[in-house]
């Protein structure tokens, strides 16, 4: 076996024990902490190019490499449990992806976390976060995939909540937490059926695996309750896990709220890998998700599955949905969150339409130039002294040169400027393929009205922070949006924008470089990628009409946002936004994010806490009372205890010594001191004796 | 019953009830004398010279000396102004009763006193000598230890204690 | 009554006069002279037996008798020592006085 795919496992346990060891260091020790990351990180890295290295070998039976290394674990009864990673080119492609952006993230948290006490906690806790999240790629079990699932969500909820003395911070800490819980149950359940099911947690076991035909042809026959296939049932929960994860409809609540946290941790978490391992998830799965009867008949005209139908939809409307609100939003990190939201909708609605290789395609492009604009936009923050309100910013293009560039390719990008950006090429395959989708053309709709109003948002959030005049510098009591614990200067400043350092701005080039480069490995005339991971198109005609369709589009949203928002400059920053004067009631909807957070507040908490304050009453006077009254029975028994105690034992004993007291004194009385008494009982005593001898010898 | 113990028996139990019962201790030391005579006299009827004589000598001519010597010295020679008899003595001679009660009984009720009376034994001072001498060597020894030991406690005990004084 | 139950009693009678002395009246010497009258009277029934008992070739009786004499003597001195320590001690031979062991 190839000894990269059997050491395949040190690719996460290297930043496990980077983590470890700045766990156990002194807060001083910052350039310990940063270089045991940034090199576990690094040697991860080279680590993953080797891998790539070798996926690029020979192939197996079906036209992929693909190798595991399955070890047994844990045994319990007859049986063990199995765990063990694969290596195949997805888990190639995300491993560099991760171990490459992440790197470059913790480069530049190095600048950005300069003047944080907490810089050593930081770090461990990214490099915990790596590792959970590598544990995820590598993991050829579901359940491997589940514990390294749960240990990514834990470090989000450390990351989301650093700044724990901040309560909105602490708050969305916990808000994530759940909410991503909610979508775990789900992949719980789905893996617990799966076990049920087919025997074996592993993917891949030389024919044994749950992914693999045997097991597929016995699951999709069978019907569960609904009257669905098992493997639509299971394909649905883990689904759940992923639109827990991946911050789809209606679970989406979370990732805004998850800006609290400090701006690195927002790119390299929101925006490039730990949403996007709910596409992966899917990805991983996606024999279970596809397989048909029709599908394993060897027939290609039929329906897709229920469960990749869902999927679509589900993405499609969450893409749609998240793009209206991120046109109404003057946060500039939540812009970007809801943006990820969007775009993550994207990648679901190409999973579901297109197959793996798109699905994948966009996660990768998106994970480049989502972590560069997010990057970008920690740079802005920290050349406005960590004010994020857009209103207030302005101009900044003079200030910050370098992060104005980086920014905009970016936002290119993610617009999906024709030709030169990746974007366009990841997001027009999976329009292309949503165009073809025999099911309905509403995915392939909605996917269009998204990408015109992402070009849209992003011109919006362009134009207003970098084009203009600089409208921060006046003190405003009242921020809409939260601002950073670190800003220890609210009052009025003057201080004017600056650039970051390099340390900030060389990830901005790198990543910007990527999001150019990355997308001419997938273009139709060159499908590199798509044919890497192992799926090959079908023709490519049928594509120039729709990149031409999709131009436009683009062009038309980048011009409505520019003729709207850069011409006519707004001049102060309490000036209400152009589309608010329009239609202020649909802006104020959009705004308030369709009031989903009060809805929920109303419904599913309000359930939830009356279902606490249930249990405990339950707790204090039911079970409470148990004890209670167990308690006040032993009390009862106690007393009743020392009452006998004390009124039977103690006056027996006290009876019984008064009567030997009086006993005492009455033959004390014999003792008169007087010899000639003594002499007297002695003349009795020889009487008795007497009597006793004669008598007692007659008898 | 020969009329010789009876009036020796007489003498002596009429002495011994005035021996207890004068007021002045003097005359009842000498009432003593007069038992211990008469006590002597039955000693000699029953053929027990040797203690006879160690009888009056002993007992006449040192306890009961030694006795007036103790009236003396304690100023009990003078004629009590107050009660002689101890209280509760009704009690005292009622115990006494039953006491001889209980030994006469003892006495009379016996089935080990023989009707036989064996002939008069001979008991010169020469088998006593020997006796003491063969047989009671050991006790003689230990008596001649206890006399001394009595006479020197005696004198201790008796002693004025001269280091108090000062 | 034979010879030997007229002494035993004689010596009874004696005994029961010595005891009746020693504790009837309140002289500390007389109660001495009482206890002399005893082993008198115990010294007597010695003799009594030994004269009509079986076996008087063993001077058994006798010497019991002088053992006796010389015992009393003795403790005649050391009793009326101790009498004069008293007296010296609480200045009266009352023996109703002589109570510190009273309990």
């Amino acid at each position: 076996m190839n000894w990269i795919v059997q050491y395949l496992w040190l690719i996460p346990a290297l930043p496990l024990v980077a983590a470890g060891i700045i766990a156990v260091s002194k807060q001083p020790h910052r350039k310990l902490a940063a270089s045991l990351a940034i090199g576990s990180m690094g040697l991860g890295f080279v680590l993953s190019l080797m891998a790539f290295l070798a996926t690029l070998g020979h192939h197996g039976e079906h036209g992929q490499f693909r190798e595991v290394y399955n070890f047994n674990w844990l045994q319990f009864g007859g049986q063990w449990l199995q765990l063990g990673w694969v290596l195949d080119p997805l888990t190639a492609v995300m491993l560099m992806m991760v171990t490459f952006v992440g790197s470059l993230i913790f480069i530049f948290s190095i600048g950005y976390m300069a003047h944080d006490q907490n810089f050593t906690r930081f770090f461990c806790f990214l490099s915990l976060f790596a590792a959970g999240m590598l544990g995820v790629v590598i993991a050829n079990s579901l359940l491997l995939l589940f514990i390294s699932w749960e240990l990514v969500g834990l470090t989000s909820y450390l990351l989301i909540g650093f700044w724990y003395h901040k309560p909105s911070a602490a708050a969305a800490a916990k808000k994530a937490f759940i909410t991503t819980r909610i979508g775990d149950m789900g992949l719980l359940l789905g893996m617990v059926w799966l076990y049920a099911q087919s025997g074996t947690l592993l993917f891949y076991d030389g024919g044994k695996g749950c992914l693999e035909n045997d097991a597929l042809v016995r699951m999709v026959a069978q019907t569960a309750a609904t009257g669905m296939a098992v493997t639509t049932a299971i394909g649905l929960l883990i689904f759940l896990g992923a639109v827990g994860k991946s911050g789809q409809l209606p679970l989406h609540v979370w990732l805004p709220d998850a800006m609290e946290g400090p701006t690195p941790v927002s790119a390299l978490i929101h925006a490039a890998t730990m949403v996007a391992a709910g596409v992966f998830l899917v990805a991983r799965v996606f024999p279970l998700m596809e397989v048909t009867l029709d599908s394993l008949a060897g027939n290609a005209d039929g329906l897709p599955s229920t469960a990749l139908q869902v999927v679509t939809w589900v993405g499609a409307l969450t893409a749609f949905f998240a793009a209206t609100i991120a046109v109404a939003q003057n946060d500039i990190k939540r812009i970007l969150a809801y943006s990820t939201v969007s775009q993550l909708g994207y990648m679901m609605m190409g999973l579901g339409v297109g197959g793996v290789a798109i699905g994948m395609f966009h996660l990768i492009t998106h994970a480049f130039f989502k972590a560069l604009l997010f990057l970008g936009s920690a740079s802005v923050i920290h050349g406005c002294h960590e004010h994020q309100d857009i209103r207030f910013m302005g101009g900044l293009k003079k200030f910050m040169p370098v992060t104005f560039l980086t920014y905009a390719i970016g936002m290119l990008a993610l617009a999906g400027f024709p030709l030169f950006f990746s974007g366009f090429w990841s997001k027009d395959e999976i329009l292309h393929a949503a165009h073809g989708w025999s099911v309905s053309h509403w995915p392939f709709y909605l996917g269009c009205a998204g990408a015109l109003l992402t070009a849209f948002y992003m011109t919006r959030q362009v134009a207003l922070v970098f084009f203009g005049s600089y409208r921060g510098g006046h003190s405003h009591s009242s921020h809409r949006s939260g601002s950073d614990l670190k800003s220890a200067d609210t009052s009025a400043h003057s201080k004017e924008p600056h650039e970051s350092p390099a340390v900030m701005t060389v990830p901005l080039i790198v990543l910007a470089a990527c999001a150019v480069l990355l997308g001419f490995l997938g273009t139709p005339w060159w499908p590199a990628f798509q044919g890497y991971l192992g799926q090959h198109h079908g023709s490519a005609g049928g594509v120039v009409p729709l990149m031409v369709g999709s131009t436009l589009i683009v062009f038309a949203g980048l011009g409505l946002g520019w003729w709207l928002y850069a011409k006519r400059q707004r001049k102060t920053a309490d000036e209400p936004d152009v589309l608010e004067v329009v239609r202020p009631d649909i802006f104020a909807l959009l705004r308030n994010k369709y009031f989903f957070d009060e809805a929920y507040e109303k419904t599913v908490i309000a359930l939830h806490a009356w279902f606490a304050r249930a249990c405990d009453f339950l707790d204090r006077w039911v079970w409470g009372g148990a004890v209670m009254l167990v308690s006040a029975i032993t009390v009862g028994l106690s007393w009743l205890y020392r009452a006998t105690d004390e009124f039977v034992v103690n006056l027996g004993f006290d009876a019984g010594c008064k009567g030997i007291r009086q006993g005492g004194d009455g033959l004390s009385k014999l003792h008169t001191g007087r010899v000639q008494n003594y002499l007297r009982v002695i003349g009795v005593a020889l009487v008795v004796l007497i009597l006793f001898l004669v008598w007692g010898r007659k008898a | 019953m020969s009329p010789v113990f009876l009036i020796l028996a007489l003498v002596t139990l009429l002495s011994a009830v005035a021996a207890i019962s004068f007021r002045n201790l003097v005359h009842c030391s000498l009432s003593l004398v007069v038992t211990f005579a008469g006590l002597a006299g039955l000693y000699l009827q029953l053929h027990a010279q040797f203690v006879g004589f160690a009888q009056v000598l002993v007992y006449i001519g040192a306890v009961a000396i030694l006795i007036v010597f103790a009236i003396l010295l304690t100023r009990s020679a003078d004629t009590p102004n107050h009660a002689v008899l101890a209280p509760g003595w009704l009690v005292g001679i009622a115990v006494a009763v039953v006491v001889f009660g209980a030994l006469g009984l003892a006495i009379l009720k016996s089935e080990a006193i023989s009707k036989k009376v064996p002939a008069a034994p001979e008991a010169t001072v020469k088998q006593i000598g020997d006796a003491l001498m063969n047989q009671y060597v050991l006790p003689l020894e230990v008596i001649g230890l206890l006399l001394t030991a009595a006479m020197i406690g005696a004198v201790i005990i008796a002693m004025r204690d001269d280091k108090e004084a000062k | 009554m034979t010879e030997l139950q007229g002494y035993l009693l004689l010596s009874a009678l004696l005994f029961t006069i010595g005891l009746a002395g020693a504790i009837t009246r309140r002289n500390a010497i007389l109660a001495l002279i009482g206890i002399e009258l005893m082993l008198n009277a115990a010294n007597l029934n010695f003799i009594a037996f030994w004269r009509f008992g079986p076996n008087p070739e063993a001077l058994t009786g006798l010497m019991f008798v002088i053992f006796s004499i010389a015992i009393a003597a003795a403790e005649a001195a050391v009793g009326l020592a101790l009498i004069i320590a008293i007296y010296r001690h609480y200045k009266s031979v009352n023996l109703d006085e002589m109570n510190n062991l009273k309990g």
